[in-house]
């Protein structure tokens, strides 16, 4: 079962607001809801699941509704339409004092400026949540320290928030949420008034913490590159709609749309896209035990330059260039190299470049047994990137394109065309599509 | 010319809250006795004390107050100017302005704190209590005494009344600010945390509005002397009466000793509820970031 699931989410402020929702259920555009009804539509009608365990985040400018979003999920505001199931609960139809028994039992949230208790102790602050449970003084002391060990406070229990720096505020309040013992945690732009430093710092001891805690989390931001870094998938928003929901190689690789494609046309991509995604299967592979004449032969054969040396259980044992099978009649066993550069499949792009630069040998995928997976030619690196960048290029000007016309209101045929051929882009499209960002188009 | 304003002559404002006032003391009549009866027990409780026990014993208790809530140079520049008082006779009558006033205040605060922070929680309320609060600040302060003279007879008791009505404003103004200016974040997180309203407003609200209730009761107790002094108009006691003597006497040695007293009174007032404010946790957090 998920941990959260959202259907048809709405939230739209104004005093027409249940009128402005059925507009945009019959396909009414934001901006024709705002200007008729004098409504406006913070988050409309999102669905998503959050699967227990996994780091879910929501990525969108600001405007685009993700700070309402998460306050839907635990019912700090209340949707306009539409239902927040917690752990089966929902969370619309909760009266006050059962929903506060939700927030307490099972999600608790980490804020953009901390939101500490200025006149209490840190250890009071990390306590803050067990307090409010009524758990015992000595208890919540107890797994209030323990809360902030994990974080790496331990020593700072008597100081006063003021004594803090930004990002050990920061941790005070991810301890404050670790102590409550709550299975989910709703980070609202958690990191984003941190310096990029400590930022990073944050999302390693984050992604670590989850290594062993295994929580829900809920990770708003508006930083590509922080999402494409915390997130197990990805919830792209603009204008309150969610206009696609994937991992982040799938967002990199096939955008749903326009917007999300020129958004991403910035990320560093050397930094998400993994060797699996660039690398191919060697072309021979071969026993320890053939003779290097046959080695040879296979080479021409697959217009190849290096044998891949194997044992029988699959394990790679070196790689033999074409220029050292020389000796017809010694087995491939002995002449292999075993000092090639090998990655796993999940090695960033970034790291492969390294590597490749070193050594002129090709890079070898293996896996965690050692066995070939594949192999990362130089040239399928460089072609991954520079093919990525020329797409990228390609469609942001269908997108002036497309913007261009449409702001001339001009429907003649030769403007229409790139239109039709990013609407065609995006239906597609095989990663998940919640809503197209044009809605009415 | 003016003849069009014969047309309006059945209006009469003035006359129609006079009735209105003689129809409301009438039917409260038990509730007017009540607050009667209350503020002048208070006051005369009050006052059985601070004149009751030799003045050297009261200047002590108040320069040690002034010790606890500030510093030792406070202490003694209090001792020093509530002796002057003495030594100029008018000891008695500064002891009974100082009854008025505590009991006036003690009211103010009972009532403008619930007040304002029910108008922090509600907007309704909020906008109700907003013109109250003008009237109450903006008409000049000696009208007061005509309606609460004729609810209260001449006594201590008109004054107080009057006194409240003119000096609550701020306390509920700035309860209000100051629960408003909360960090509406901090505020979030305790209901993240599923902390019910009335925790959230103790543990978080009053607490990080401390400093400007503070400053609020501040305000109370300075405008609170400052009307007690024009309570001498209506028979109240203390300081003001001696103002008034010497105002129909042209006795200008009085006039000044009097006023004298009333300036050290707020003086010390003020000083020692500002030094309380600033030794609030949050004002020192505050200091220290």
């Amino acid at each position: 079962m998920a941990a959260i699931r959202a259907e048809g989410l709405y939230k739209v402020f104004g005093r027409r607001a249940k009128e402005a929702v059925k507009r945009l259920e019959a396909g009414g555009t934001r901006e024709e809801v705002s200007q008729d009804l004098g409504a406006t539509p913070a988050v409309i009608d999102a669905s998503f699941e959050v699967q227990p365990g996994e780091i879910f985040v929501v990525m969108g400018l600001s405007g685009s509704g993700k700070s309402t979003l998460i306050r839907m999920l635990n019912g700090l505001w209340e949707a306009t339409a539409g239902h927040v199931y917690v752990s089966g609960e929902d969370i619309a139809e909760l009266p006050p004092a059962q929903l506060r028994r939700v927030r307490r039992e099972h999600m608790s949230m980490v804020f953009q400026h901390f939101a500490l208790l200025p006149h209490r102790s840190v250890l009071e602050n990390a306590a803050y949540a067990l307090d409010v449970q009524g758990v015992s003084r000595r208890e919540r002391d107890e797994r209030a320290a323990e809360a902030l060990r994990m974080v790496g406070l331990a020593g700072w229990e008597g100081k006063l928030p003021v004594a803090l720096s930004g990002g050990m505020k920061q941790r005070v309040g991810l301890a404050r949420a670790l102590a409550s013992g709550s299975e989910i945690l709703l980070m609202d732009e958690a990191f984003s008034a941190l310096d990029p430093l400590i930022r990073r710092e944050m999302q390693d001891q984050l992604l670590k913490l989850q290594e062993t805690l295994g929580k829900t989390i809920v990770f708003i931001t508006h930083d590509l590159n922080e999402a494409m870094r915390m997130g197990d998938r990805i919830a792209m928003m603009r204008d309150g709609r969610i206009v696609q929901i994937g991992t982040a190689e799938d967002i990199l690789r096939s955008p749903a749309n326009d917007y999300v494609a020129q958004f991403v046309s910035d990320v560093d991509r050397t930094r998400v896209l993994t060797a699996s995604s660039v690398m191919e299967p060697a072309k021979v592979v071969l026993d320890t035990t053939t003779d290097a004449a046959v080695a040879k032969r296979a080479l021409r054969d697959h217009d190849a330059h290096d044998v891949f040396v194997t044992a029988s259980d699959g394990t790679l044992r070196g790689v033999v260039r074409e220029a050292e099978l020389t000796d017809g009649k010694r087995s491939i066993g002995d002449l292999a190299r075993s000092d090639m550069p090998t990655v796993r499949r999940s090695t960033m792009l970034a790291d492969l470049f390294a590597l490749a630069a070193e050594t002129e040998s090709p890079v070898v995928v293996v896996d965690d047994a050692g066995r070939l997976e594949g192999v990362v030619a130089r040239e399928a690196l460089l072609e991954a990137m520079a093919g990525s960048t020329a797409e990228a290029v390609d469609r942001s000007v269908d997108d002036v394109a497309a913007s261009q016309s449409a702001a001339r209101g001009d429907s003649g045929a030769e403007q229409q065309a790139p239109i039709d051929r990013a609407v065609a882009e995006t239906r597609t499209n095989d990663a998940g599509i919640v809503g197209g960002a044009g809605g009415g188009a | 010319m003016d003849g069009w304003k014969d047309w309006f002559d059945w209006v009469d404002l003035g006359g129609w809250f006079e009735s209105f006032f003689d129809w409301i003391r009438m039917t409260f009549r038990v509730v007017w006795d009540f607050i009667n009866t209350l503020l002048l027990t208070m006051y005369d409780g009050v006052e059985f004390i601070l004149n009751g026990l030799p003045s050297i014993v009261v200047i002590a208790v108040l320069a040690g107050l002034a010790w606890l809530a500030g510093a030792w140079r406070l202490a003694l520049l209090s001792a020093l100017s509530l002796v002057l008082i003495d030594l100029m006779d008018q000891w008695q009558n500064a002891m009974q302005t100082l009854s008025l006033v505590a009991v006036a205040v003690l009211v103010c605060v009972v009532l403008s704190i619930p007040i304002g922070i029910a108008a922090a929680r509600s907007n309704v309320v909020s906008t109700a209590v907003k013109p109250v609060l003008d009237l109450m600040q903006t008409m000049p302060a000696l009208v007061y005494l005509i309606p609460a003279v004729l609810m209260f007879q001449l006594g201590p008791v008109p004054g107080i009344v009057a006194t409240i009505i003119f000096a609550m404003p701020p306390g509920i103004r700035l309860t209000e600010l100051g629960i408003r200016q909360v960090d509406q974040e901090v505020v979030e997180a305790g209901h993240a945390f599923g902390s019910p309203p009335n925790a959230i407003l103790r543990q978080i609200q009053l607490p990080l509005a401390l400093p400007s209730i503070m400053a609020g009761i501040n305000q109370v107790i300075m405008l609170s002397l400052s009307m007690t002094v024009l309570a001498g108009f209506v028979g109240g006691p203390g300081l003001g009466q001696q103002v008034l003597r010497a105002l129909s006497r042209f006795d200008i040695g009085l006039g000044f000793e009097a006023g004298l007293s009333v300036v050290i009174l707020a003086i010390y007032l003020d000083r020692v509820t500002a030094a309380l404010g600033s030794r609030t946790a949050v004002a020192r957090l505050a200091e220290a970031a």
